[in-house]
């Protein structure tokens, strides 16, 4: 056919991202992290890792089979959930437990709702929160390394001295994605390089919970304490590649401002208020179910209509 | 089927309190930790229906109109409180688990549900069978619920040792989530199982043998070949001939 009277419908310029270009670049973005935490705490952090990646693509590949829907591990979302949730779990868990977990993250998070694009909560953490919640204590058996088994955070919140030296390179103890402030800054460069995330969550997320800190710690503009509140925990993994998740994160401009905010408010209250040293992945996912309800007060005023929807 | 045997079954499986018409949500989800408690839960609410059920009916001629809420409320109340001193007097340790949760049966919606919509206006014996039912269906379903929490949240069932002694219970179903986690996956297994569409089993359908059998509509038909009727008759006709070891090669 001539291309000169060749007609097709809208849209007519197309973005080359995507979808499994941008899982992709997420989880490159990733590696920076993945290498760090397995060289961090051995190879056993490898296994966890292996064990949550094979059960969360085999999960998504025998649902969407049994199911006789289009089966999309090639998009790597599943993949990347796996990779996420494996990030997510101290080095000595079990491999069942990661097995469990990737399970429930595709099934119970995504699957049964409809899929990628459909879940309302980030897979990867929902099943982080119920891995936490089931197996209390595994979930929390973090491995020694340096002088310290305690997470910088627990032992910050204990009053104990931290090496921030050390949370910054990622010398400490913690799950196998969080420890590492400069690995997981180096991916979040790639991602706003490459335009996969934009500042605005991310930024919100981490200057609202630095100011909520300085207001509520307790110590004021404390250097020390500042720099090990946000390179500590999962700060850093929530906010730059779990936070910013497109399917669970508003698309209203104004939306995103008010899901980074509330992201750092309830960070700081679950940290300094709440009885456990860490508060991302609770803080995350009860940010995510709130997400239909901001998109829906803060959907922009369209062109040639006036507030509330009316034309003028 | 008579009716009474009708109402049973309707209590039981076709307007099941709990997956079907989801009603009494509060102590399904609440109480069934452990089977014991659900039975229990379970139990005490079929006692409660069954005697308001019958009161009511007895009743129906009697209670005005304008003021029958207030008025089944009263008989149920009255029930709620005969149960719950005879639980504390004779089953203390169930009655410390089920705690406020057999005080507030007087608000179950099934029971003032079943009175207002059935009770109040069928014959004494009709209503008890309803009662039965729906009782014995609300009952079977939160034993199901609290022994599938029990089994995966503690390794036991009724209080026995089910899963070997190195399963890790998975705490988060005896937890408030994982009541919600089962009840989900009961209403949906349910759902499948009575939408699945009743096979129309005609004598002459009956009467061929399916290894043999085509249909008949399809001899003449331009498009038998796309169409789902002649496929489908050939898949059971191909299944039939492997049972009988001799297919594969003719197809």
């Amino acid at each position: 056919m001539n291309d000169m009277i060749h007609v097709s419908s809208s849209p007519h310029v197309r973005s080359r991202m995507t979808t499994g270009r941008l899982m992709h670049l997420v989880i490159i973005a990733l590696l920076p992290t993945t290498i760090f935490g397995i060289y961090n705490f051995g190879a056993k952090a490898a296994v966890v890792l292996l064990s949550t990646i094979i059960s969360s693509v085999l999960t998504e590949y025998i649902y969407q089979r049994a199911m006789k829907k289009t089966v999309t591990i090639s998009d790597g979302s599943a993949l990347l959930t796996g990779l996420l949730l494996g990030l997510n779990l101290p080095s000595t868990a079990p491999w069942w437990v990661g097995v469990l977990g990737g399970v429930f993250a595709i099934l119970v998070v995504k699957q049964v709702f409809g899929g990628l694009g459909q879940n309302f909560m980030n897979p990867a953490l929902g099943a982080r929160c119920f891995l936490l919640i089931s197996f209390t204590s595994i979930m929390t058996n973090f491995p020694q390394i340096g002088d310290s088994a305690a997470t910088p955070l627990a032992a910050l919140k204990a009053g104990e001295a931290v090496n921030t030296r050390d949370m910054l390179l990622g010398f400490t103890s913690g799950t196998i994605g969080e420890t590492s402030t400069i690995a997981l800054l180096v991916g979040a460069i790639i991602l706003l390089w490459f335009e996969v995330i934009d500042i605005v969550i991310p930024g919100l997320y981490i200057l609202t919970f630095l100011i909520f800190i300085v207001i509520f710690g307790g110590h004021g503009l404390d250097p020390t304490y500042i720099t090990a509140q946000l390179c500590g925990g999962g700060l850093m993994l929530g906010a730059w590649f779990m936070a910013t998740d497109y399917v669970t994160s508003p698309i209203t401009p104004k939306g995103r401002i008010i899901y980074g905010v509330m992201l750092g408010v309830l960070t700081g209250l679950f940290r300094i208020f709440g009885s456990s040293a860490e508060g991302v992945s609770y803080a995350i996912i009860i940010s995510n179910v709130f997400v239909p309800l901001i998109e829906k007060y803060t959907i922009p005023r369209a062109f040639g209509y006036r507030k509330g929807g009316k034309k003028s | 089927m008579n009716k009474y045997s009708e109402r049973l079954y309707n209590g039981l499986i076709k307007e099941n309190p709990t997956t079907v018409m989801m009603l009494g949500m509060c102590p399904t989800l609440a109480t069934t930790t452990s089977a014991i408690n659900g039975l229990g839960m379970g139990l005490c609410t079929l006692v409660v229906l069954v005697l308001s059920n019958v009161v009511i009916s007895l009743l129906r001629k009697i209670i005005p109109d304008e003021v029958r809420i207030p008025a089944f409320i009263v008989v149920i109340a009255s029930l709620v409180t005969i149960v719950q001193f005879l639980m504390e007097g004779y089953f203390p340790a169930l009655s410390q688990s089920l705690g406020v949760y057999i005080p507030l049966i007087v608000v179950n919606c099934i029971i003032l549900g079943r009175a207002e919509a059935y009770a109040s206006k069928h014959s004494v014996g009709l209503s008890m069978f309803d009662g039965i039912g729906m009782g014995l269906g609300f009952t079977i379903a939160l034993t199901i619920l609290g022994a599938i929490r029990e089994l995966f949240g503690n390794g036991t069932i009724a209080g026995a040792q089910i899963m070997p002694k190195s399963y890790v219970p998975i705490s988060i179903f005896v937890l408030q989530p994982g009541a919600f986690f089962v009840l989900a996956i009961l209403i949906a297994v349910m759902t499948k199982i009575l939408s699945r569409p009743k096979k129309v089993k005609t004598s002459e359908e009956s009467a061929h043998d399916p290894a043999t059998c085509e249909p008949a509509d399809c001899a003449g038909c331009a498009s038998k070949g796309s169409c789902g009727k002649q496929i489908f008759a050939e898949t059971v006709k191909a299944g039939v001939k492997d049972a009988q070891g001799n297919g594969g090669d003719e197809a």
